[in-house]
């Protein structure tokens, strides 16, 4: 099949360019959102072993052994506490 | 482009062997994210592709061309191990049969470019060992594919660095629990691995 002309190429050559970019960035604009997600979550947690402080109430309860390096299964997790309003998230501290 | 994914494909079931080696949840996550990367990569390779042929040969796609099909045929292969990942619900279970795949489907890659190179070309050019890539095109080729794989490299580290700080703070949320007011969250059914120590980085 003959080549066609770069001067009728060179516009393919930039969409392909395009697409190569717009992959790229809607990659990064999901990890994005999942490392704000995550900040977010920091600030929930900062504030509430704040509040634990200030009550001096202890910050860890004895949930699961010290020599555990690995999460438990979530399925296998105790019965869940109940849903309750998550504190307003602060910004870092 | 091309060849980074396809390196990509492999590297994962090079770390997928190390998992079933050794056990050792971090080499299912490497082995997740390699593959996970390389099928974006690979989706990229197949638009990018179809419209550089459409420029070179007037094309969008050539269905006689082995190496274009050989390559679609991969990528499928790939676009199944996230939902066999999801299909299993038990943890261990999963990342066992995912590391399978993954050493499976990566020798099979190797395999199918020596297939393709053997076979008769069309219209994809046989330029890497034949010598029909000219000095000047080789300096451009090797710096392209010299940037993609740095791009790959980083994109890697981001999400790697990614899920092993998800995986910190879940560790800590989970540490938390117990207070009233902190509102728990269950964790979803994910065809992403989970098992991952709190304490370690994963990089």
């Amino acid at each position: 099949m003959p080549a066609l002309p770069f001067g009728h190429a060179g516009k393919y050559v930039a969409a392909a360019y395009i697409v190569f970019f717009a992959l790229v960035l809607i990659y990064v604009s999901i990890m994005a959102v999942k490392l704000s997600r995550m900040e977010r979550e920091l600030a929930e947690l900062n504030e509430l072993a704040d509040r634990r402080l200030e009550s001096g109430s202890p910050a860890a309860p004895p949930a699961s052994s010290p020599e555990r390096t690995s999460p438990p299964d979530p399925t296998s997790r105790p019965e869940q506490p109940e849903r309750t309003p998550a504190p307003a998230a602060g910004g870092p501290r | 482009m091309a060849i980074v994914a396809l390196g990509g494909f492999v590297a994962g079931g090079l770390m997928a062997i190390q998992h079933l080696r050794t056990r050792d949840a971090r080499w299912d996550v490497r082995s997740y994210v390699t593959i996970h990367l390389s099928l974006i990569f690979a989706l990229g390779v197949l638009i990018t592709g179809s419209i550089w042929a459409r420029a070179s040969w007037g094309h969008w796609w050539v269905w006689s061309e082995p190496t274009l099909v050989s390559f679609l045929i991969i990528t499928l292969l790939y676009a199944t191990y996230q939902p066999l990942r999801f299909a299993i619900e038990d943890r261990e279970r999963q990342s066992r049969y995912a590391s399978v795949f993954a050493i499976t489907a990566g020798a099979f890659v190797p395999l199918n470019y020596v297939a393709v190179r053997m076979a008769q070309s069309f219209v994809h050019p046989r330029v890497l060992g034949t010598g029909n890539l000219p000095g000047k095109m080789w300096l451009t080729f090797a710096v392209a594919l010299a940037g993609v794989t740095l791009v790959y490299l980083t994109l890697w580290k981001y999400e790697m660095t990614a899920k092993n700080a998800s995986a910190q703070l879940r560790a800590l949320r989970r540490k938390l629990a117990g207070g009233e007011d902190f509102e728990q969250v269950p964790t979803r059914r994910s065809a992403a691995p989970d098992l991952v120590p709190a304490t370690e980085s994963l990089s």
